[in-house]
C-alpha cells in the first residue's frame, strides 16, 4: 500500500523571490514590465514521479541544491508544488530543523511544550512523555533554567529528545542525524530503526552513505531537480558514488545559521593531484575551510573517518598535536589540513567534523563522503575484499626444511 | 512505540493553490488550536522576563495614558465627556484601543518573526496570527479591572449595555485578527508594512474616539466618521462599559467596513498562505 505518491511534480523558485523586496523596488518593476528581462526561474524539482510504500525507509541522495530538501518540504506541506501533485496518507512529521520555536528566555521545560506543539504533540502527550524526553536529553537538572544558559550541545539533545517522541505515520528527516556526538547519533539511529519496525514510513536525506546503507531499503538519487536513479540502496549508492560527485571534489557546505565558526568547504585529495580522486597509495590531505562569523579565540577541530558500516576508524583533533588552539578574527577564514599517511584500503569513507571551543560549547558536525581509489596495479579481487586497513605490508618466506623426495 | 494504525488514513493532497480561493479550514484550526494557545503562552511568558515592574506594566500603561489624556484633553483643552467623569470615559476608550494597537502590531509581524516555524514546520499559518492576538486579551482584562476600580472610586455605574460586552470583545478580537492577518500576509513580501504601521496607527488613533467623544467628531464630519471601523467599536465598547450614549445608527457603517476588511484579510491570507515559506 502506498503511503506517498508524487505525480509529475515540479517546483519553481523565482530567483530573488526568497529575499524580500520593498514596494519601492516593485513599483518601477511593474511600470516597466515588458522592458525588463523576465525574472529568472530555478526549477528546484522537475517532473518528479515517486511512490513510497507504507513502512518503507527511503533515502534521498544528491548534491546540495539537487532538490532533496525541497521535496521534503513539499511532502510535509510546508510549501506547495508549482505543478503536479503529491499525496500523503496519514500524519507527516517533519524534522527539517531541530528546536524550531525554541526561545532563549524560556526554561527548558517551557520550550519542550512549544517545540512539542509545533511537532504536533498535544499538551497531554508531552506531559506523558516528559520523563522520557528529559532522560533522553540528559537535562534533568536544568529543566527550570532558561534555554539561553544551555550549551548548544544540550539544546540540540533536548530538541532531539522531543523530536524522537513524535509518532506520525510518515517521518521526513533532513540531514539532522549529522549533528550531535557519536553516542547521541547512535541513539538517534536506534530511534529511526524503531520507527521502521513500528511500520512507519521514513524518508531521509543524508550525505552519509554508511547510515543510508544500514537504514534504507531503497535510495533515490536526485540531480538538478530530477530523479537520476531509484532502486535498491547498494545499487543506487554505488552508481552515485561512482558518478564522481562528492569525491575528491570540493564539497561546499551550506552555512549553518548562528554559528561562530562554520565549515564552508571540505576537500579530500592527494597532495600531488589536487581536485582529483585520492588513491590509497599516497598520503591523504583533508582540507577543511572554516569561516568565523565573529572573533573566536580558541577553536578546536576534530576530523573523524568512518568506514562504510559506520565504524569510526580515525579520530584526530587539532588539540592532540598542537598546544595553541585555532584562532579566528571576526570574518576570517582559514584552511586547516590534516595529513593521513597511506594506510587505508580503497573504498568509501565518511568524513565527520567536530568543532568546539575549549569551554564545553560544542558545535554540530557535518558529514561528507569520499572514495579512496585503488592503486593502479591492485587486482580487482584485492579491491573487493572487505577491509579498512591496507598499509604497505611486507611478505617474506624462509625455507625451513628443503628436503625433496624424488 | 505504538504501531502505526492499520486502517489507511485518507489521502492528503498538496497541489498548487495559485488562483484558487481558499478560506481557512475551521476543522483543522480547531484540531490544532493548542498550538495557538502554546504560542500565546510563550509570548506571555517571555514578555515580562527581565523587567523590573513585570506584570505591573499591564496596569501602568493604561493608567499613564489615561492620566496624560485627562491632563491634556480634559484639564487643558476642556473637552466634555457628558455625565461620565473624563478619566473613566478616557480609560474605557484606552482599554479597547490599546488592545487593537498592540495586537495588530504583534499580528503583523507574527509570520516574519517566526520565520523558522514558517519554513520548517507545517501548520495553518493563521494559528501564528491567532496566537499573536490572544496575549493582548490578558492586558485587556487587566485594563478592564483597572477601569472597574476607577468606576467604583468615582461612583460611575455601568448600564444595561454591559450584557453586550462579550459579543463586543469577540468583535474587537475578530476585527483585530482580520486586519492583522491582512497586514501579516503583505508583510511577508513587503516589509514596508512594519515600518508604516506604527505611523498609520498613530493617525488612526486621532480619527478614533479614544480621548474625545465621537459626538464631537460626528458633528463636524458627519457619517464619514464611521468609515473607520474602530470608531463604531470604541463607541459601542464605551456604551457597554461605562453607559455612555449608544453609538448612532451610522455606526453600522463601521460594522460593514470592518466586516469587509476581515473578509479581505482572511481571503488574502488564504490565497498566499501556502507560498509564505518560499517568499519569507
Amino acid at each position: 500500500m502506498h503511503a506517498i505518491e508524487v505525480e509529475g511534480m515540479s517546483k519553481r523558485y523565482r530567483l530573488g523571490q526568497t529575499t524580500s523586496t520593498t514596494l519601492v523596488e516593485t513599483i518601477p518593476a511593474l511600470l516597466q514590465r515588458g522592458r525588463r528581462e523576465p525574472p529568472q526561474d530555478i526549477w528546484a524539482l522537475r517532473d518528479v514521479d515517486l511512490t513510497v510504500d507504507q513502512g518503507e525507509v527511503l533515502g534521498l541522495i544528491g548534491r546540495n541544491g539537487a532538490g532533496k530538501s525541497t521535496l521534503l518540504k513539499i511532502l510535509a506541506r510546508i510549501t506547495e508544488p508549482t505543478t503536479g501533485v503529491t499525496r500523503t496518507r496519514g500524519r507527516v512529521g517533519a524534522l527539517l530543523d531541530v528546536g524550531t520555536g525554541f526561545h532563549g528566555e524560556l526554561t527548558g521545560l517551557e520550550n519542550v511544550f512549544v517545540n512539542g506543539a509545533l511537532l504536533g504533540l498535544s499538551r497531554r502527550e508531552i506531559k506523558r512523555r516528559l520523563d522520557d524526553i528529559v532522560a533522553f536529553a540528559g537535562v534533568e537538572r536544568f529543566l527550570n533554567t532558561p534555554l539561553k544558559r544551555y550549551s548548544s550541545g544540550m539544546q540540540l539533545r533536548l530538541a532531539f529528545a522531543i523530536a524522537a517522541e513524535i509518532e506520525p505515520e510518515i517521518v521526513v528527516v533532513d540531514e539532522v542525524l549529522a549533528v550531535g556526538d557519536a553516542e547521541f547519533q547512535r541513539r538517534c539511529l536506534g530511534r529511526m530503526s524503531d520507527m521502521q519496525k513500528a511500520g512507519r514510513t521514513v524518508i531521509f536525506v543524508s550525505h552519509d552513505s554508511g547510515t543510508m546503507a544500514r537504514l534504507c531499503s531503497r535510495v533515490v538519487w536526485f540531480d538538478s531537480g530530477r530523479v537520476v536513479a531509484d532502486g535498491p540502496t547498494q545499487e543506487v549508492l554505488t552508481a552515485y558514488l561512482q558518478s564522481g560527485q562528492d569525491m575528491g571534489e570540493r564539497v561546499v557546505i551550506e552555512r549553518g545559521s548562528a554559528r561562530v565558526v562554520s565549515p564552508v568547504a571540505i576537500e579530500v585529495a592527494c597532495a600531488s593531484r589536487p581536485g582529483e580522486r585520492p588513491t590509497r597509495d599516497e598520503p591523504l590531505m583533508i582540507d577543511v575551510t572554516l569561516e568565523a562569523s565573529e572573533a573566536a579565540p580558541a577553536i578546536d577541530l576534530a576530523v573523524y573517518l568512518t568506514s562504510e558500516n559506520g565504524t569510526r576508524i580515525l579520530d584526530e583533533a587539532w588539540s592532540d598535536r598542537n598546544d595553541e588552539p585555532l584562532r579566528f578574527a571576526a570574518g576570517a577564514s582559514r584552511r586547516v589540513r590534516l595529513c593521513v599517511p597511506p594506510v587505508l584500503a580503497a573504498g568509501r569513507y565518511g568524513l565527520h567534523l567536530w568543532i568546539g571551543t575549549a569551554y564545553d560549547t560544542e558545535f554540530d558536525d557535518r558529514v561528507a563522503m569520499f572514495t579512496l581509489e585503488p592503486r593502479i596495479d591492485d587486482s580487482a579481487e584485492a579491491v573487493r575484499r572487505p577491509r579498512v586497513l591496507q598499509p604497505q605490508v611486507g611478505w617474506s618466506s624462509t625455507l625451513l626444511d628443503g628436503a625433496t623426495r624424488a | 512505540m505504538r504501531r502505526a494504525s492499520a486502517e489507511p488514513a485518507a489521502w492528503v493532497v498538496n497541489r498548487s493553490t495559485v488562483g484558487r480561493i481558499s478560506l481557512p479550514r475551521l476543522s483543522e484550526l480547531l484540531r490544532l488550536r493548542e498550538l495557538a494557545i502554546v504560542l500565546a503562552m510563550r509570548d506571555l511568558q517571555v514578555r515580562y522576563k527581565q523587567t523590573f515592574f513585570g506584570v505591573a506594566w499591564a496596569v501602568l500603561q493604561p493608567l499613564a495614558a489615561t492620566g496624560a489624556f485627562t491632563l491634556v484633553f480634559s484639564a487643558v483643552a476642556g473637552l466634555k465627556s457628558g455625565t461620565i467623569p473624563y478619566a473613566v470615559f478616557a480609560l474605557a476608550g484606552v482599554v479597547g484601543w490599546s488592545y487593537f494597537n498592540a495586537a495588530v502590531m504583534r499580528c503583523s509581524t507574527a509570520l516574519v518573526l517566526n520565520e523558522a516555524m514558517v519554513t520548517k514546520v507545517y501548520f495553518p499559518r493563521l494559528l501564528l496570527c491567532i496566537g499573536a492576538v490572544l496575549p493582548s486579551l490578558v492586558d485587556f482584562a487587566v485594563g478592564l479591572s483597572v477601569l472597574a476600580t476607577l468606576m467604583v472610586i468615582t461612583g460611575t455605574p455601568p448600564g444595561l449595555g454591559l450584557v453586550a460586552l462579550p459579543l463586543l470583545i469577540v468583535a474587537l478580537a475578530l476585527f483585530t485578527l482580520g486586519t492583522g492577518c491582512l497586514l501579516a500576509a503583505v508583510n511577508v513580501t513587503y516589509r514596508d508594512v512594519q515600518h508604516a504601521l506604527p505611523f498609520l496607527l498613530q493617525i488612526a488613533f486621532f480619527v478614533t474616539p479614544v480621548a474625545y467623544s465621537s459626538a464631537l467628531a460626528y458633528n463636524e464630519v458627519g457619517w464619514a466618521y464611521y468609515l473607520n471601523p474602530m470608531a463604531g467599536l470604541i463607541d459601542a465598547l464605551r456604551w457597554s462599559l461605562v453607559d455612555a450614549p449608544p453609538p448612532p445608527l451610522q455606526a453600522l457603517l463601521s460594522l460593514a467596513v470592518g466586516a469587509v476588511l476581515v473578509a479581505a484579510g482572511l481571503l488574502l491570507f488564504g490565497r498566499t498562505e501556502r507560498r509564505f515559506a518560499d517568499v519569507i
